[in-house]
């Protein structure tokens, strides 16, 4: 029994940096339609700025902050230098430029950083309750329960939330309506790519950071936001629980599987859930128009 | 012969002058001017962290280069990223063999890198010369006479602790968290074999896990449940910082064994929380250069002038330059002893024939000895326990040759 | 998009004759140049070299494996490292624990990749484009860790992998092991590329173009889309895996390692180079991952990553159609330029 609950608060902590994750995904999956397989290299080079600030004496905090402005700016500028030019482009065009961002930037990081891992400050207590859960873990779940709620407002009560929503869904009708569409799909840009860095500094202080940190995260954070629904921030975030939960579940009780092919344990989430209900859990299904 | 000409000629000889005509033998790769050594590294991929070996290795070339070279050649050294992709490997070996003509490979990285051009490169005779991997099978000169490993090997390290537990220990109940790799079996192989047949009845739990996952905290919590009062952590340091702080987390107080793959106070016990690594027992053949207790130590000291000096982009923390140095020394040592033949057959003959080789930051008492039946350059350790600060080494050096 | 193009490319008159040669002949005249060159390269090129060639073959087959299905049929993979493991591993595994002969492994192989592909189609079949590249993003992570999976390691050789020793060239052949090995490979690759020819130009390939374009349209046509991109998905694997047989034996050696989610995305690049749903394309294509990387790496050790994508980035913005937008720039132009010539005269 023990064991179980341990299992499951442990399965909570590290759903919740599968969540943080997953909200980034659904973020510019709502914006663009698409998956980015740079999100976390581009989450992991935005924990480095922040490491970096604090490194140079700033404090936690602040450097905090100054990284998720930076970041957001720089989702932006990403959007339209790299990809503005390829709007029209086939997807296939997509996939091949975001796998050119995510070696430029893993590269980069190596490069400016080095590959050794580094330790990143929490701005939690140490410690955990009973051994249960970390503060830090507690605190991380709590941040991303935030960004979550923001989220909803930003959508459901601000002007712009309702353009970018249009924006996303229906891009003509929504030009008609004056609605800027490039600059909407710029805004998801910097928006994911702050809420990327978010995660990867709360992330950092348990996995510590190295430049290929995110990998394997990312994975999960794909199973989660698909579990979860892609279209449904709640759901991703939901999704990640469940994933964390799950996979340390199956890991501790199925014996064939074991710790061994935990990874493996997602691949089959992912393609299952796709399989059964492709609109996830939580989200709405989706009617194309022919 | 003159019995004086006879002594000219021997102290012309003595003085080696760098100058004097050099009437040497070559293989490919070697000149009157120059020695070409060829190198295989991780400067891209999941494990560039290794690369830190390769550039220092590279800068002490630089250094060696500088002061005249060895017997006055210079070393032309050629590394290449493989990505730690077996197949690259192998192209890139083949590049350095048969296109670059390298006299040998030195310090290529990794295992299944290694084992991809194990085959190959005895096949070509050419060495594979201090291969950068702890797997055992590097030391086997009846079958793989061109191939030699140079660190201490898992599989010894994971015996030493195994005898450390069956004499102090004898009723540990013992927990093991690997990496799912080569590197993490040799450690798991090597315990079992030194706990004998007590290892059924010792090992109670086992837990791997993949370089690609998140976190471990799972298996540290099912390692945990077992019961065990002894853990036996082979991680790399990423994970093991990650094992050290979960098992604090968890107030777990087993004994805790850490493998020296992850021993290094900068970059994993102080990250991980000095507080929470106290006692923690490890081994050591290198003196950690993060360790307060080297500060004032002669061989620390011309290491980290060095480092300043000659590769100041290297990290003074990271036990991959402590590597990288004392693995190029170890070489320079060979191709000293080499003198004018510089024939492949001859550089094998002369990295089997080091003779009780003691470099600046290898531990006190630790050699290296090498004979033609005797390819594990380092086999010796000693062990240490983390006192929050520093690791207090205890114990003798520990010979720990495979068989034994 | 490429449909598009091709439409261009094909309407010009098949008749209409430039030097004496009509488009199809001059297609043939390269076709003849380009396999007389590859015959011919090994003897002009060190062992080395030719270990080089044969390296960028098998990488082609492998693209063009992953052409048919994503230039031709639309379904989208970032999985392909999987299949080709699999034809990796089952040559390394039938030679050296049970003493097959090496070149029958080769077609074993293929069926395997073909069942293997086939099989994932089904899935596939329920996901499209953006979640079809996810679910096969998911399968080239987990690959290594299946393949060094502890209850397959007897098979597997887990993580130590398996080491091969190919073959010299049968009956006194005057080549060496480097040459023959080549020699094999570049039949192959010739076969296999006439094959894919031969199937995109027949009734079955304007199917599976058809549900690339269209597929409602190609369902109301009477065309059955799941059998075909099934079978698509089959065809694209089994090309994949006997690629990867070819590499277990020249490489000489498989491990999980060999097999990550990066030769994936090598893939990918290569057909997108080469350009989607052009079928020479793929040697292209192959000959960049592999030399490509190197180039970056000789310009600078540390930055390699960084140039490899800004090399990546700039194919997609300056020549978004690869090589073969290239191509057929060039055929234009010099169709213009002849053209330009003749009313002179």
């Amino acid at each position: 029994m023990e064991l179980f609950l341990h299992q499951i608060f442990s399965g909570l902590a590290t759903g919740a940096i599968y969540a943080a994750v997953a909200l980034a995904v659904v973020m510019i999956f709502l914006a663009i339609d698409h998956f980015n397989f740079a999100q976390g290299e581009m989450a992991m080079f935005s924990t480095f700025i922040c490491w970096a600030l604090i490194d140079a004496g700033l404090p936690y905090w602040v450097a905090f902050v100054l990284t998720i402005g930076i970041s957001f700016a720089g989702g932006i500028a990403i959007e339209r230098i790299l990809f503005r030019p390829l709007h029209a482009a086939p997807v296939l065009s997509h996939i091949i430029a975001f796998l050119g961002l995510f070696f430029i930037l893993n590269n980069g990081a190596g490069w400016i950083w080095d590959f050794t891992i580094k330790p990143m400050a929490s701005p939690f207590p140490e410690g955990s309750i009973s051994g249960l859960i970390g503060y830090h873990e507690i605190g991380m779940i709590g941040i991303v329960l935030i960004m979550l709620a923001l989220l909803y407002l930003f959508f459901r009560y601000t002007s712009v939330g309702l353009a970018m929503r249009a924006a996303a869904q229906n891009p003509e009708s929504a030009k008609l309506c004056g609605i800027s569409v490039g600059w909407m799909i710029a805004l998801g840009w910097g928006m994911a790519s702050a809420i990327g860095a978010v995660g990867g500094i709360l992330i950092a202080p348990v996995v510590f950071l190295e430049p290929n940190m995110m990998l394997g995260i990312l994975l999960y954070g794909f199973a989660a936001a698909i579990v979860g629904g892609i279209t449904n921030p709640a759901g991703a975030v939901a999704g990640g629980f469940m994933v964390g939960v799950l996979e340390n579940l199956v890991g501790t009780y199925i014996p064939f599987v074991g710790s061994e092919l935990k990874l493996t344990v997602a691949l089959v989430l992912i393609i299952s859930v796709l399989m059964v209900k492709p609109s996830g859990l939580f989200g709405r299904t989706t009617v194309t128009r022919v | 012969m003159n019995r004086r000409l006879a002594l000219a000629v021997l102290t012309i000889a003595g003085l080696s002058l760098p100058a004097a005509a050099m009437a040497g033998t070559y293989d490919t790769g070697a000149t009157d001017t120059e020695i070409k050594i060829g190198n295989t590294n991780p400067y891209s991929g999941p494990a560039s962290a290794y690369g830190q070996i390769g550039k220092t290795i590279a800068a002490y070339f630089n250094t060696v280069n500088a002061a005249g070279g060895i017997n006055g050649r210079k070393i032309d050294f050629v590394s290449l990223d493989d990505g730690y992709s077996p197949p690259k490997t192998k192209e890139q070996f083949r590049k350095l063999v048969e296109s670059d003509k390298v006299l040998f490979v030195f310090q290529s990285l990794g295992t299944p890198t290694n084992s991809a051009v194990h085959a190959y490169m005895n096949r070509e005779k050419v060495p594979q010369l201090f291969v950068a991997t702890g797997a055992t099978k590097w030391g086997d000169p009846d079958n793989f006479p061109w191939t030699m490993g140079w660190q201490p090997n898992y599989q010894t390290e994971g015996r030493i602790y195994a005898n450390y537990i069956k004499q102090n220990l004898p009723n540990a109940k013992i927990a093991i968290l690997y990496q799912n790799d080569d590197y993490g079996k040799d450690y798991v192989q090597g315990m079992k074999d030194g706990l004998g047949s007590l290892a059924g009845k010792m090992i109670v739990a086992e837990e791997s896990y993949e370089t690609t996952e998140p976190t471990i905290a799972s298996q540290i919590i099912k390692l945990k449940a077992s019961g065990a009062d002894v853990l036996f952590n082979v991680t790399t340091p990423k994970f093991a910082a990650q094992a050290i702080r979960k098992v604090a987390e968890l107030e777990w107080k087993p004994t805790h064994f850490l493998n020296n793959v992850s021993n290094s106070v900068g970059s994993v016990m102080n990250p991980a929380g000095a507080e929470n690594g106290i006692g923690i027992i490890s081994s050591f053949y290198t003196k950690d250069p993060t360790d307060p207790q080297w500060q004032s130590d002669a061989g620390y000291k011309t290491w980290s002038d060095w480092m300043d000096k000659h590769h100041p982009d290297g990290d003074k923390k990271s036990s991959f330059t402590v590597y990288g140095y004392t693995v190029a020394q170890t070489l320079v040592q060979a191709l000293k002893q080499c003198g004018d033949e510089l024939t492949r057959a001859n550089v094998m003959k002369q990295a089997a024939s080091l003779k009780n080789v003691e470099l600046d930051m290898l531990l006190p008492g630790i050699k290296i000895n090498t004979g033609p039946k005797d390819f594990y350059p380092i086999e010796q350790m000693q062990l240490g326990k983390f006192n929050g600060t520093s690791w207090e080494l205890f114990g003798p050096v520990i010979n720990g040759e495979v068989g034994s | 998009m490429t449909a598009e193009t091709q439409v261009t490319a094909q309407s010009v008159d098949p008749e209409r004759r430039i030097a004496g040669l009509t488009s199809g002949g001059w297609r043939c005249a390269a076709t003849a140049i380009a396999i007389l060159v590859a015959v011919v390269l090994p003897w002009t090129l060190g062992s080395f070299q030719t270990f080089q060639i044969t390296l960028v073959l098998f990488y082609a087959i492998a693209i063009l494996g992953l052409n048919i299905l994503t230039g031709f049929n639309g379904q989208f993979s970032l999985g392909h490292s999987a299949f080709f493991a699999i034809g990796a591993y089952t040559t390394a595994i039938l030679v050296e624990r049970y003493g097959v002969s090496t070149y029958l492994t080769i077609p074993v192989a293929g069926g395997l990749g073909f069942a293997a592909g086939f099989l994932f189609g089904f899935p596939a079949l329920r996901l499209s484009g953006l979640y079809l590249a996810l679910a096969t993003f998911a399968l080239s992570v987990a690959t290594p860790q299946l393949l060094k999976y502890n209850h397959f390691e007897d098979f597997t050789g887990g993580v130590q992998g398996i080491n091969l020793l190919k073959d010299s060239a049968p009956f006194d052949l005057p080549f060496s092991v480097d040459q023959w090995w080549y020699y094999v490979t570049l039949a192959i690759t010739l076969f296999a590329f006439w094959m894919a020819r031969n199937l995109i130009n027949s009734r079955t390939g304007r199917a599976i173009m058809a549900i690339r374009d269209n597929p409602i349209a190609a369902a109301t046509m009477g065309v059955n889309t799941a059998l075909y991109k099934t079978l698509t998905f089959g065809v694209s694997a089994l090309l994949t895996a006997v690629a990867g047989a070819l590499s277990a034996i020249v490489v000489e050696y498989v491990a999980p390692d060999s097999f990550t989610f990066v030769l994936s995305v090598y893939f990918l690049i290569g057909l997108v180079i080469g350009g989607v749903g052009w079928i020479p394309g793929a040697v292209i294509g192959g000959a960049f991952v592999l030399y490509v990387p190197n180039l970056a790496e000789g310009i600078s050790t540390g930055l390699a990553g960084v140039l490899f994508g800004v090399i990546i980035l700039l194919v997609i913005y300056l020549m978004p159609s690869g090589a073969a937008g290239l191509v057929r720039l060039g055929i234009t132009h010099l169709r213009r330029r002849l053209d330009r010539d003749n009313n002179k005269a």
